[in-house]
């Protein structure tokens, strides 16, 4: 019997294998005997496409990398900065395969304040352009730049979260309408977060180096994060429901504040890539803009918690989980900044605010039709002020 | 200075590739190993990094070449023949050929080229005022080409109509006599003109004041050819390359090597394509212009000549000091482009 068991399972390995092996060959014959030869595609010029995925600027120098997300190969031929040809070296060589990137410094007199355009010439002329908007030096990854991020995620992110939970005490004194409104008022931000984020990570889906299809990345961080979060918000539950302390809002609390603090992730990355891109001079007026906006964030984490008994110490963890995420996103950002990680963090973002709308709905109507309750007059209300804070606000930021 | 918004910190943050990312198709693949991995490290000079091949065309000898001067003997036969003539005027016949061909405009750059006789610019022609001059042309290049010369001739061979292009493989004879004295141009008429022209199809022919009564008209001098021109390797009618005779930042590496108080005469034409204009401005000295070189007492002393499209003029001067001195388009940008050399000035040497 032992044969014949070990016999089918060896069956099983050939069926599964006899189509692979089969691609295999196919691949083979396809290199060996190239079709596009019968109708002259290999005489077609080739396919150049470079991208530039960070810039540094030091006193009198440029540096830039730069990653050849095109099917051919690209010899860099000469660059321009600012339509004069310039002397630079590259760490890679100057002849880029498929994905193959190169750090390329350039000893250049740059003016403070100023726009700067460099420009890559290939061996065929074809060229491609960088743009430094607002030329400031580079910071230096030292203990200085750390603090700098830390106080801006701070500012940014981890004060506002706080700020907003302090309404906590007048939230738990809401009767049954107001915390419907309220509740609704709180889908209403998140719904504008959720919009806010989704154009952001689809504009910059559409920037990254084609070969890491950020559209398709934007989705799985979408799809990956509303299922995990689902996945998590069982597992809370189920573990409340077994110690009986049966405070579903606590769950949920947290289960916004992981959504939000994957949102500020998102945030605090762009805020640091902006500086390792070395575009952005920050303004007051800015933080003050986030400040105000992301205050909203922590009314939204205290919401579901109206009924419960909360510790200050509960209420301090859900800030963290909320806010703290900017600072690790700013450093991240300005550490090691990829696009690429943008456009995954910001689809997080995204589908971790569409779990959290859920799970609020969900919690606000158990059972009866989504429908009838979003068109009362306290819900409905809540969700357009909670859209008008946010659009108000976001117009600080711009 | 630019306001910065939160969604502009997003874009920036993605986007710097933005235009970099822009997909090109190249318009030939190229041989472009030349150039290799090694970058060297250097103060900046102005210029363009490294060095370009001159195995193939040499603007240094470009420079003071006509009548394919530079060529051996027997081989120069092969493209150029003289015949005296009767009245005491030369028959001169050229062998001109249109060809494709990738030349090397900047080092490690390569410019997909249409070209007479595979370089650009064209061989200089270089007549006397009175000469017959017969070009049998050649198209072996991919499309129908022509050649217009500037100068009097009468409309059969002008170059210019549709039933003058002359189609790959096909032939045709140019034959005027050469008038007025002066600096000229020729260049292919085929449409798209632009293109033909852009694409590297032009030269300089020359036609010397005839010898009247034994009066020498233009005293000898160091003579140069230059040709300002320009490449557009992206296909966005702007140039990415400026030159005098093709090459970037060329006479930056290799100086032009005069003597202090010859009489220095240039051949200047402009044939720059897209920019409306371009210009020479030589470096601690004025010079003489003589415009299309059809006079010979200079009109103008100056240091900077503007000239249109096709516009040319002789230039002469003597360097009053040795060392090195600049020339260049005075706009900046055409000169940090690549339309900037040197001249190095050298005292004759006295053998004591």
């Amino acid at each position: 019997m032992t044969a014949e068991i070990q016999n089918s399972i060896g069956r099983l390995w050939l069926i599964a294998l006899t189509p692979l092996v089969l691609l295999g060959a196919l691949l083979v014959v396809i290199v060996q005997t190239w079709p596009g030869d019968a109708i002259g595609v290999s005489q077609y010029p080739p396919v150049e496409e470079l991208s530039f995925s960070a810039a540094k600027l030091r006193p009198n120098e440029i540096s830039l990398t730069v990653f050849n997300d095109g099917p051919d190969t690209v010899t860099i031929g000469q660059i321009q900065v600012d339509d004069a040809y310039w002397a630079f070296t590259s760490d890679g060589g100057t002849v880029l395969s498929h994905l193959q990137s190169a750090r390329l410094t350039i000893p250049y007199p740059w003016v403070e304040g100023e726009q700067h355009t460099v420009r890559v010439v290939t061996s065929t002329g074809a060229t491609f352009d960088h743009e430094i908007s607002v030329a400031v030096e580079t910071p230096r990854p030292d203990l200085r730049y750390f603090l700098a991020f830390t106080l801006i995620g701070t500012y940014v992110g981890v004060i506002p979260v706080a700020l907003g939970l302090l309404w906590f005490p007048l939230v738990a004194r809401l009767g049954r309408t107001g915390l419907a409104f309220l509740l609704s008022l709180t889908v209403g931000l998140l719904l504008f977060l959720m919009v806010d984020a989704g154009q952001e990570g689809l504009e910059m889906a559409l920037v990254v180096p084609e070969s890491y299809q950020g559209v398709m990345l934007f989705g799985f961080g979408v799809f990956g994060a509303y299922f995990g979060l689902e996945l998590i918000g069982g597992w809370l539950r189920g573990k409340r429901q077994a110690t009986n302390t049966a405070t579903s809002g606590w769950a949920l609390a947290l289960l916004v504040a992981i959504g939000i603090g994957l949102h500020n992730f998102g945030e605090g990355l762009a805020i640091g890539a902006a500086f390792a891109l070395g575009e952005a001079g920050l303004g007051t007026l800015l933080i003050v803009g986030f400040t105000l906006h992301n205050t909203t964030e922590g009314l939204a984490i205290v919401a579901p918690l109206a009924r419960d008994r909360v510790k200050i110490g509960e209420l301090v963890k859900l800030g963290v989980v909320g806010g703290a995420p900017t600072i690790a996103g700013a450093w991240l950002g300005g550490l090691v900044y990829s696009p690429v990680w943008a456009v995954m963090f910001l689809g997080i973002g995204v589908g971790a605010i569409a779990q959290v709308v859920v799970q609020i709905i969900r919690q606000v109507v158990p059972d009866g039709p989504v429908m009838r309750f979003l068109s009362t007059a306290p819900a409905l209300s809540g969700l357009s002020v909670g859209f008008v804070i946010m659009y108000a606000t976001g117009m600080l930021v711009g | 200075m630019k306001r910065w918004s939160r969604r502009s910190w997003l874009q920036v943050a993605g986007l710097g590739s933005l235009a970099g990312g822009a997909t090109r198709i190249a318009s030939r693949s190229v041989g472009a190993q030349e150039s290799g991995d090694d970058v060297p490290q250097r103060p900046h000079r102005m210029g363009a990094l490294g060095r370009v091949s001159t195995e193939s065309f040499d603007p240094s000898v470009f420079l003071r070449t006509w009548n394919f001067s530079d060529l051996p003997q027997v081989e120069r036969e092969r493209f150029y023949r003289e015949t005296p003539r009767q009245d005491g005027t030369v028959l001169r016949e050229y062998e001109l050929f249109s060809v494709d061909r990738e030349v090397e405009i900047a080092p490690g750059v390569f410019f997909p080229a249409w070209t007479y006789n595979g370089q650009v610019p064209g061989p200089t022609l270089r007549a006397t005022e009175g000469d017959r001059i017969r070009v049998n042309f050649l198209n072996q290049g991919s499309h129908p080409h022509t050649i217009h010369f500037h100068g009097w001739h009468p409309p059969e061979v002008d170059g210019s109509l549709p039933e003058h292009e002359v189609r790959p493989g096909e032939r045709f004879v140019y034959e005027f006599d050469a008038e007025p004295f002066g600096v000229h141009l020729y260049h292919c008429h085929a449409t798209p003109l632009r293109r033909h022209i852009h694409k590297g199809l032009y030269g300089t022919f020359i036609i010397d004041p005839k010898d009247v009564g034994g009066m020498v008209h233009r005293e000898p001098a160091d003579e140069l050819v230059m040709v300002m021109n320009g490449f557009d390797t992206n296909f966005d009618a702007e140039n990415e390359v400026y030159a005098v005779n093709t090459v970037a930042h060329h006479h930056m590496h290799d100086p032009i090597r005069v003597r202090v108080g010859q009489l220095i005469r240039i051949y200047l034409v402009n044939l720059t394509e897209f920019d409306l204009i371009n210009s020479i401005h030589m470096h601690g000295m004025f010079f003489d212009v003589m415009r299309t070189g059809t006079q010979l007492k200079p009109s103008e002393t100056t240091d900077t000549l503007m000239l249109c499209q096709g516009e040319r003029a002789v230039i002469e001067t003597r360097f009053r000091y040795p060392g090195e001195f600049m020339f260049h388009a005075h706009q900046s940008e055409f000169a940090e482009l690549g339309w900037m050399g040197l001249f190095l000035a050298e005292e004759d040497r006295r053998d004591s």
